[in-house]
């Protein structure tokens, strides 16, 4: 330990913003959750109440890990990411159900969800073994180690279900395309992000009439001296075409109303207008509502408890997935934004930080940290605000509950510890 | 590369985000949309409807109150489902299925569960109102009526639909909207303006004060009230004579155009289409497709006019100077077009102007009609003027009454028949039918009413309306206070009407003289075809009776058209005689009169053609 004591050489500008957003979380979830009972803030049969008590835990979580030896965390990186293996698998017999998912355990004062404490071990691990100093990325069956490292705990959430919080994992491959793995791989999941979507649009036959045109297109102007062979291309064609055609069978057959629902409206796929608003305002509900809240707030919003919609709870979920309403509401185009850029500021200096590490460990762990946080912040906002379909992910720091706020604390503040032991790793 | 693929990775999501939000935030955003925020709350405050009054004074329609059972799902409270049920006057799948629907609509907002309850209802309901926590009773006004007639010209209110509430931004679903009659053609007058309160309300649903300290809120505007022209006893006695009959009666104040009464057989009492069985009884009558209840017979029927019709073609041919009051026609019991024989019942002999009208004879009126044509050098000149003349006594055309509908009848003219026949083929003789009335003109009960109307004021007519006054100021469109003049010259009235009034002395009515009043009228005989499963068949005449009286300083001309009445002096003579009666002297003295056409009844006519069976039709026996 340095001379300077566990708080010593602690980033307190990720500090301070952190602080800052739970904070601002918090107000929120005051907001709309201030029931004409509640007396206290720190009534504990209260939701703000609550939250409050999970910021002190948090906070004792935090000591906790500010005063453990920072090579604790890589030592016993495996056996956490077992453990917590264990405790998904476990939660097939012993899980508790709530609103439909059984995802907690319950331990009579909270509930605990293992999935939150698995997105920190998975990212302990998963720096662990690339830091390995066996370990090469370029290695097609060390690829396949990490691979299965991310998507082990994926595949034990999905049938919860929780595809959500699945979904999020996928964030960890970007720590891998930090550490040199082909980006080409992006390349390829984006094309199939893009193909989904253009088939769902425009039908499998205008998707085909695309491609050949682009290569057409592509053949037709590149630099005479730039030789493209033929075949992959025409591959690259007839795959994409299979996967288009795929995409039909799969929209129609394996997904289920549900989920058709949700891509009609993200997709605005129903042509008839009349009927697109009516699924706006069933199917779509919450995200309906949501946005209508933020609407209303305008430039400098309405007030803080002033919300006329949060108040007449009017957008469900608000506490938790839909916070963010909140924000746009009572505090405007000012508060939102403001929010965007504490959450921007603070994403890019966990990024600076993990750059400045010396230790591949830290370095890949941080990545993990900020992959993780920046996904949850992409698909809650973008969900809220009417850009991506409903996914259930919560708000980092913002959303109400325990088990978020405590993991995403301590993922966050074991990066910040080894940061500050940085100097020590280099010598 | 790899190390800034997650920093623009973040940037591009920031930039994103803040993109998306102002589209929301600052272009979507409207100052306006907080009207139509839930959880500013809109009070209204409505005005009473206004009510309506007689010619002279005497109440038509007023409001009572109703009482709504309206529940707040969210705020229900578990409760004695049997008890409720049995206040209410519902069984309990019923009482579910409409908590359901109120659920369905919206938790937080109130539902209609039972509406219209009666006041014996409310008063045992509203002493255990307390124990249903979540339901509350709703005060409304509901048009009360005043008489059991004249509920085609009062017309109706109804809740307002979809469409209106498109169409007219004023409205709020659940409010009541004049549907048809006076109820609609003067919506506005009697509804006044629904006062708006915006109350801010707080988290809690609690009313916090008023938003935005009331600066746009607004008071109610009382309705105002209306005084129409009918009269409501002579409009009960019609419609008490028309009981068992169908067809239209419309009687007019001559020297205003106010419409004195308007009467459409068979008819159905107005206060069945307010309060709880209102949809029930409206279903009832509208989807009674033989006698057509809700089908106003006095301004939508558009049965030929028959002999009526011939007063006007004896002014025609005096105007355009063809004729005068002693030129002379032979009648050989009936006219001859071409080699055909056409019948006439009037005895037959010599006819002037005078014997042409009071014996109604076909062939002297054939032979007007023909002179008239002649005069001019074609047959189109001729229709053109013969057109012009029918037109001037508002016939063939919407006469423009403040009532929502109305029909036009119809004067043919040349493109009509240029279409039917064919350009030049067709002449006078072609459409003789229209020197008596038959053949293709038609008019409404109140098209015949006001050209009875235009006569008896020898030459003009005031466009019938049945609006008196709103409100105190009194004053009313001026358009029906602005006379129309007919293109015959008053000279020619006297001769004309002299026959009208020998009708009555030496003619078709002679039976139907009233003593002591003076009457000038014309009898009308319609002959009528039906088509029921395809297949043409002709039924009893029409009965139809044009009247003024007294003969000098009219004060009442009226229109009696009777289906299948038989002739005119029949049905719609005796009861066009009793109306007179009962308007000028206020009593009828006829006793044996009115007794026979209170009890008699048409039925077994309208039975005839749904028999199935070969009938009769014109029976001597009635």
């Amino acid at each position: 330990m340095s001379g300077k004591g566990p708080f010593g050489r602690i980033d307190w500008i990720t500090v301070i913003l952190y602080a800052l957003l739970v904070f601002i979380g918090w107000t929120n979830i005051y907001s709309t959750s201030l029931t004409d009972q509640g007396t206290s803030i720190f009534d504990f049969s209260t939701l703000y109440g609550k939250q409050l008590f999970f910021i002190g835990l948090a906070f004792l979580g935090i000591i906790f890990v500010l005063f453990v030896e920072s090579s604790f965390f890589e030592r016993f990186a495996s056996i956490f990411y077992v453990v917590s293996i264990v405790l998904l698998l476990g939660l097939f017999v012993f899980g508790k159900k709530i609103a439909g998912a059984t995802s907690w355990y319950d331990l009579g004062f909270f509930n605990f969800q293992p999935s939150e404490l698995a997105k920190v071990t998975t990212a302990l691990a998963l720096a662990k073994f690339l830091s390995d100093i066996q370990t090469d990325i370029r290695n097609r069956r060390h690829q396949l180690y990490a691979l299965t490292i991310i998507l082990l705990p994926a595949l034990l959430i999905l049938p919860q279900p929780d595809p959500g919080s699945s979904l999020i994992y996928f964030s960890l491959f970007f720590v891998l395309f930090r550490e040199g793995f082909p980006l080409y791989y992006l390349g390829i999941l984006l094309v199939i992000v893009v193909l989904f979507a253009t088939t769902l649009m425009f039908g499998t036959v205008w998707v085909v009439i695309g491609l050949v045109t682009l290569a057409l297109l592509v053949y037709t102007f590149k630099k005479a001296s730039l030789k493209i062979p033929v075949l992959p291309v025409i591959g690259a064609i007839v795959v994409s075409t299979l996967f288009s055609l795929s995409v039909n069978f799969v929209f129609e057959h394996v997904f289920e109303q549900r989920h058709r629902d949700r891509f009609v409206l993200w997709l605005s796929l129903e042509k008839d207008e009349k009927k697109l608003e009516e699924i706006r305002k069933t199917i779509g509900y919450n995200t309906y509502q949501s946005e209508k809240a933020i609407e209303s707030g305008g430039f400098f919003g309405k007030g803080f408890l002033e919300g006329t919609r949060t108040k007449g709870d009017f957008v469900p979920e608000q506490h938790s997935d839909y916070i963010f309403s909140s924000v746009g509401e009572e505090w405007g185009f000012l508060g939102t934004t403001t929010v965007i850029i504490l959450f921007s500021i603070f994403f890019l200096r966990l990024i600076f930080i993990a750059e400045r590490q010396k230790s591949d460990f830290s370095r890949m762990y941080g990545y993990g940290v900020i992959s993780l946080l920046v996904f949850h912040y992409f698909i809650n906002i973008g969900m809220v605000i009417g850009l991506l379909p409903t996914i259930g992910v919560p708000l980092p720091f913002f959303s109400y509950g325990g088990s978020g706020l405590i993991f995403f604390s301590m993922l966050l503040f074991i990066f910040l510890k080894l940061d500050s032991n940085r100097l020590k790793d280099g010598i | 590369m790899k190390k800034l693929l997650l920093s623009s990775i973040i940037v591009i999501i920031g930039f994103t985000f803040i993109g998306r939000l102002s589209y929301l935030q600052l272009f979507r955003f409207s100052p306006d949309q907080i009207l139509d925020d839930p959880a500013i709350k809109k009070i209204y405050d409505y005005p009473e409807r206004g009510y309506i009054y007689d010619r002279d004074g005497k109440l038509m329609v007023g409001n009572q109150p109703a009482y709504d059972v309206m529940v707040i799902p969210r705020e229900v409270k578990p409760l004695d489902t049997l008890e409720f049920c049995q206040l209410l006057g519902i069984d309990k799948l019923e009482f579910l299925s409409k908590m359901e629907n109120a659920r369905n609509y919206s938790p937080r907002l109130p539902s209609v569960l039972v509406p219209q309850l009666s006041k014996e209802d409310y008063a045992k309901l509203q002493e255990k109102m307390r124990h249903f926590v979540g339901f509350y009773i709703q005060k409304r006004s509901l048009r009360y009526y005043n008489t059991h007639g004249a509920a085609n010209v009062l017309g109706y209110i109804s809740e307002v639909n979809e469409g209106d509430l498109l169409n007219n931004p004023y409205y709020v679903a659940g409010e009541l909207k004049g549907r048809t009659g006076i109820e609609k053609q003067y919506e506005e007058i009697l509804r006044g303006r629904k006062g708006v309160k915006h109350i801010q309300k707080d988290r809690f649903n609690r009313d916090i004060g008023p938003y935005k300290d009331g600066k746009l809120d607004t008071l109610p505007k009382q309705g105002k009230e209306i005084h129409i022209t009918l009269d409501k006893e002579l409009q009960e006695y019609g419609e008490k004579l028309m009981h068992g009959k169908r067809g239209g009666i419309v009687a007019i104040e001559p020297k205003t155009g106010e419409i004195l009464a308007m009467i459409s057989g068979p008819t159905y009492d107005p206060a069945l289409l307010v309060g709880r069985e209102r949809s029930k009884n409206y279903s009832k009558l509208h989807y009674d497709t033989i006698s057509k209840p809700t089908w106003d017979r006095s301004i939508l029927a558009q049965p030929s006019p028959g002999s009526p019709f011939k007063t006007l073609n004896a002014l025609i041919a005096l105007q355009e100077g063809v004729i005068d009051p002693s030129t002379k026609f032979r009648c050989y019991h009936g006219f001859y077009v071409g080699n055909t024989l056409r019948g006439c019942h009037c005895g037959g002999g010599v006819r002037d102007l005078n014997s042409g009208i009071y014996q109604s004879c076909n062939a002297y009126f054939a032979g007007v009609f023909r002179k008239i044509y002649d005069k001019y050098g074609t047959t189109d000149e001729g229709m053109d003027v013969w057109d012009k003349h029918m037109k001037s006594f508002g016939l063939g055309d919407y006469l423009g009454t403040d009532l929502p509908t109305g029909a036009p009848g119809r004067i043919p003219d040349k493109e009509y028949y240029d279409k039917w026949y064919g350009d030049g083929r067709w002449a006078a003789s072609t459409i003789i039918s229209n020197s008596i009335g038959q053949g293709e003109v038609a008019a409404t009960p109140l098209q015949l009413a006001n050209m009875t109307a235009a006569i008896a004021n020898r030459g003009y007519f005031y466009t019938p309306h049945v609006i008196k006054s709103v409100g105190n100021s009194g004053a009313i469109d001026p358009k029906f206070t602005t006379p129309h003049y007919t293109t015959i010259d008053r000279k020619y009235f006297e001769p004309v009407i002299q026959g009208m009034a020998d009708v009555y002395n030496y003619g078709t009515a002679r039976w139907l003289k009233i003593p002591g009043i003076d009457i000038a009228g014309k009898t009308g005989t319609v002959e009528n075809y039906i088509r029921v499963d395809g297949e043409r068949m002709q039924l009893t005449d029409h009965s139809v009776f044009v009247a003024f009286a007294p003969v000098e300083n009219p004060q009442i001309a009226l229109a009696v058209y009777i289906e299948n009445g038989y002739f005119g002096a029949r049905y719609a003579g005796h009861i066009a005689s009793l109306l007179i009666e009962k308007y000028i002297n206020g009593e009828i003295t006829r006793k044996d009169l009115e007794t026979r056409m209170l009890e008699k009844t048409l039925e077994h006519e309208y039975a005839k053609p749904y028999s199935g069976e070969p009938f009769k039709i014109n029976e001597r026996e009635w």
